[in-house]
């Protein structure tokens, strides 16, 4: 049974036709791949899955639950986090203050507890500050918790990126290119790390990714998606020696990024 | 980027006495002791004018709920004034119920008006919002004038004082001591707020929207509970300013009061308790002490304040973030 599965899904801007009849999964526990060209759709189709964008047709079944009507909000409440493509964490705001913002969707403390500062509100704020704090030990950015997200090194901020999505106990990770951006150690830390968050807490995730040596050595399964449509899907192995594949990436400037993998 | 830490500047040095755990306890202790003791100190007259400055506390740090928490901007909340004011002046007064049990009537009346404004509208972006509450501020004005339960232009009068534990609140001292209760009340629940998860989640949405979604908050329900909240501010300060004037007219809750709301919150700076506090005793104590000026006050009032929001356009009170 796949955990994520997308049949048919269409989204049209305009007329324009971003997504066409895209249908693939993602299986409980796996890495898979989203690849192709800029301009493919593959954020347009995380900003689908995630609730951003409305597809006019098709569905997207999660865990049981249909998507495709559902806010994002409430999408991360069903079990999936995401990160974005240019890291957008919340400026003027302490690394801890940023990963305590995943927490929100799994607590429930309104305005009365809060003034009176009930007990049960007590408890669960502790919860809240000590589950963060094992998110960030978990990606290795406790030792700067204090500090203004926004003036951690970029690698660093992705990091807490990814532990603010793990804050919302999520199923599923959608992760945005994190590797973009990152120098050749941070991403084989990366590679570990995405490693972990699979083995040890048992979350699937989904990456859109440029960088093809990563993609190969980490996923899988890998879909590609060129022009709105999925061209292909497979193991690693399979896509690396798949011609129409090849063909979508030399028809472009990036075709020879490609092969140099 | 301005530079916003001025360790320089006075209320910098204030401020960094403030965070000193030494300074605070002392501080709030010598605070209290002057709000005891300043009717007698300073005499009827400015016993008078320190009430209003505290009733003008309550309600700025209820717009700042709404305005510096939520980033939401509300040009109407003198409605929300009007509605406390006016449920005491027709439910206690017209009808008889008691002061205390009317309250809950007015908070309830209160948050069910900012449901009925808010909810269609904080779906949209904020300067929506800022029409649609400068409409609803003008139309319950309105109301108040042409109806004939609320007396029509020249309003409610002969509100009978409440009673509270077989004590009456009568004179302007008793309600002085009353006012001041109240702001030390909105002053803790303003504080806890800001420190809770709905407080952090105000903060999410006003810095990003999508990011907050994406984190599984939802960001018309966050918003709509910070109108509600200010709305309820609004309603009980407008209860006992009924009590305490015993009179209420439509011309309380003009379009002026609104905005004199507003000026205290972003002279102070918004989202920051102390700055609000002090933005509502600078709008009323500053054209009481420019009296001597004669009929410029107002003027040279409106000039400073200009001075301020070019100098310190985020507020008097410096940020505490680095």
């Amino acid at each position: 049974m796949a955990l994520l599965s997308l049949s048919a899904v269409t989204l049209t801007f305009a007329g324009n036709t971003v997504l066409n009849e895209v249908s693939f999964n993602v299986a409980e526990r796996s890495v898979t791949s989203l690849i192709g060209p800029n301009g493919a759709g593959k954020t347009s189709l995380f900003n689908s899955i995630t609730g951003f964008y409305k597809p006019q047709q098709g569905s997207i079944r999660f865990d049981g639950t249909e998507l495709l009507k559902l806010k994002p909000h409430q999408v991360t409440k069903a079990g999936i986090a995401r990160t974005f493509q240019n890291v957008r964490l919340f400026r003027e705001m302490t690394v801890l203050e940023n990963v305590m913002s995943g927490a929100h969707c799994r607590t429930s403390a309104g305005a009365f507890a809060a003034i009176l500062r009930t007990p049960a509100q007590r408890r669960e704020e502790e919860e809240i500050r000590a589950r963060a704090r094992q998110h960030l030990e978990f990606v290795g950015v406790w030792a700067e918790q204090g500090r203004i997200a926004t003036t951690l090194a970029y690698g660093h901020q992705r990091r807490v990126e990814i532990a603010r999505a793990l804050a919302t106990e999520p199923k599923l990770l959608l992760l945005d290119e994190p590797a973009a951006g990152l120098n050749p150690t941070e991403k084989h830390d990366l590679v570990q790390l995405i490693r972990r968050i699979r083995d040890e807490m048992g979350i699937a995730v989904l990456l859109i990714e440029h960088d093809m040596g990563l993609v190969m050595q980490i996923s899988e399964n890998i879909s590609v998606l060129d022009h709105g449509e999925i061209i292909a899907e497979g193991t690693p192995k399979q896509i690396q020696s798949d011609h129409t594949v090849i063909e979508a990436y030399l028809g472009r400037d990036d075709g020879e990024a490609f092969l140099d993998e | 980027m301005i530079e916003r830490s001025p360790i320089n500047s006075p209320m910098g040095r204030l401020q960094g006495l403030w965070d000193r755990p030494g300074f605070r306890w002392p501080a709030l202790a010598v605070v209290l002791i002057l709000l005891v003791v300043a009717p007698y100190l300073f005499g009827p007259y400015a016993t008078v004018i320190l009430t209003n400055a505290l009733l003008y506390v309550v309600l700025a740090l209820g717009l700042n709920v709404v305005v510096g928490y939520a980033g939401l901007l509300d040009l109407g909340y003198a409605a929300f004034f009007a509605v406390g004011a006016y449920t005491i002046g027709i439910v206690h007064h017209v009808y008889g119920l008691d002061f205390w049990l009317t309250l809950p009537i007015a908070v309830l009346a209160a948050a069910v008006a900012g449901v009925i404004i808010g909810s269609p509208t904080l779906r949209l972006r904020s300067d929506y919002l800022a029409i649609v509450t400068l409409g609803f501020g003008e139309i319950v004005r309105f109301s108040a004038r042409n109806l004939d339960i609320t007396g029509g232009a020249s309003g409610i009068s002969g509100i009978e004082r409440p009673w509270i534990f077989g004590w009456r609140m009568q004179s302007t001292l008793d309600f002085y001591y009353v006012f001041c209760v109240l702001a030390i009340l909105a002053v803790i629940a303003s504080l806890r707020l800001a420190d809770s998860r709905l407080g952090r989640a105000w903060l999410y949405v006003r810095h990003d929207e999508d990011a907050a979604e994406a984190m599984g908050i939802d960001r018309v329900k966050v918003k709509l509970a910070a109108y509600v909240i200010g709305a309820i501010y609004g309603s009980i300060a407008g209860a006992f300013f009924a009590v305490n004037l015993g009179a209420i007219s439509p011309e309380s809750f003009s379009f002026q009061q609104s905005v004199l709301i507003l000026m205290a919150v972003i002279l102070g700076g918004m989202g920051k308790v102390p700055g609000v506090i002090l933005g509502a005793f600078i709008v009323i104590l500053a054209p009481e002490l420019l009296r001597d000026v004669g009929e410029l006050r107002l003027l040279v009032f409106a000039a400073g304040l200009l001075l301020v929001m070019l100098f310190r356009p985020e507020g008097i009170w410096p940020s505490r973030r680095r």
